[in-house]
């Protein structure tokens, strides 16, 4: 355990859920201060982004047209797959979409990735050799995450429902919309709902599943941990290293499911912002 | 587990990574492979182009064959009819030739005829004249009855 010391199964997952974090608040900060920095956080995603950058860069430096090969095969593949969600789901021609919708699948799959790395080996090894005391080290487990994509994607929805519909329009979405105009207030109310509805369920989503997983993770690993006392050890290790794996496997599908759902949501949104009439 | 000030951190890294992807791996990649496309529509393009005039030089080469046979054909049909003339006025020649020659022969044997029957007519004269000489020349003078004898030689 990250700690090296005994610790009951409550504490053992509450350590594993805290995030490193400074405070930039004087005084120090509550357990619910918005003014705090979650290290871990910014550490791995921002080291995932950098690690899809630097593959990025040293594959388009040795791309072929002609013949390509090995990696490059690879990339592109993941490429087509893209712009084919994209060109399916999204009417009409915009330049962001495409790069937008790659960006939050590959960024989303390797945080969401950093989940099948044993829980315990990153903030042992932490704990180890660095000192470091807390470590959460999927990205995705941490509500800041998924909610920032989300509030991106939203913000990218309403500039172009106005870019598109003008303000006029995007005006008279609220008013008219979904039923007609003789019930105004109710609209307004509905479309807002709907409208906050989207960025919120798009990061919760991911948050929701990535946390939950992360969970059963911990609870897999704790049988190990807790219950194995002398030759009991004989019968939990084995059923904690079956059931990890068992985890393990269903995992690496929901890691790229949500990723997937991410992207198609992302540009079926701005799709429906793209669209005239609503 | 709070919402944190680490969100707008996220935001910012989120919007510089969809810059950074843009640049160093969509535009990049998504180029180059409109490229490759389009160097693949062409090349098909051209196969095609290439197999049309295939067809249309096949067709050409059809043609021309079909025009040399023809003419083959009448080259061959003139040249039959041409030597059959050149038989047909080989005949007419040789027989022409065969009848001047006869007429000729005929002439030759006539002449040789009258010659013949000339010297013969003066040979009888002359063994008339000899044989009755020698008749005569025991109850006649030769020389008294030349003439009548000229006289009958010439009767002959």
């Amino acid at each position: 355990m990250a700690s090296g010391e005994k610790m009951g199964t409550v504490e053992y997952i509450q350590h594993h859920l805290t995030n490193n974090s400074i405070c930039l608040e004087d005084g120090g900060c509550g357990p619910m201060s918005f003014w705090q920095i979650n290290l871990d956080t910014v550490f791995f995603s921002t080291l995932l982004g950098a690690l899809i950058v630097f593959v990025a860069w040293r594959t388009s430096r040795s791309m072929v047209a002609g013949t390509p090969s090995g990696f490059q095969n690879f990339v592109e593949s993941i490429l087509d797959f893209v712009q084919g969600q994209v060109k399916d789901t999204f009417p009409g021609h915009n330049p962001i979409i495409a790069p937008l919708a790659l960006t939050i699948f590959l960024w989303v799959w390797l945080m969401n990735f950093m989940d099948l790395i044993p829980v315990d080996l990153l903030p042992y090894i932490a704990h180890t050799f660095l000192g470091i005391e807390y470590l959460k080290v999927v990205p995705t487990t941490d509500i800041n995450t998924p909610l920032a994509m989300a509030l991106t994607v939203f913000a990218l929805i309403v500039y172009y429902n106005i870019k598109v519909k003008g303000v006029v329009g995007f005006i008279k979405m609220f008013l008219f919309h979904p039923f007609g105009k003789f019930l105004v207030p109710v609209n307004i109310v509905m479309t807002l709902i709907e409208e906050i509805a989207k960025p919120l369920s798009l990061g919760l989503r991911l948050f929701g599943n990535m946390f939950a997983g992360e969970l059963v993770f911990l609870l897999i690993a704790l049988i190990g941990g807790t219950l194995a006392v002398g030759a009991a050890a004989l019968f939990w290790a084995p059923l904690q290293v079956v059931l990890d794996l068992a985890w393990l496997i269903f995992h690496i599908l929901v890691i790229t499911l949500q990723a997937f759902i991410f992207m198609v949501l992302t540009i079926v949104y701005l799709g429906m912002a793209h669209t005239e009439d609503h | 587990m709070s919402i944190t000030v680490t969100l707008l951190i996220q935001i910012v890294a989120f919007v510089l990574l969809i810059w950074f992807v843009n640049k160093f791996l969509w535009a990049p990649m998504s180029v180059m492979m409109e490229e490759r496309q389009k160097k693949i529509a062409d090349g098909l393009s051209a196969a095609e182009k290439g197999k049309k005039e295939l067809e249309l030089a096949e067709q050409r080469a059809k043609e021309v064959l079909q025009e040399a046979k023809v003419q083959a054909q009448e080259v061959l049909s003139q040249a039959e009819k041409r030597g059959t003339e050149i038989v047909n006025e080989a005949k007419e020649k040789a027989v022409e030739e065969v009848e001047r020659v006869k007429a000729a022969a005929t002439a030759e044997i006539e002449q040789e005829a009258s010659a013949a029957r000339e010297a013969l007519r003066a040979e009888i004269g002359q063994l008339a004249v000899n044989g009755a000489a020698k008749i005569l020349a025991r109850e006649v003078d030769e020389k008294a009855h030349a003439d009548i004898i000229d006289a009958l030689a010439k009767e002959i």
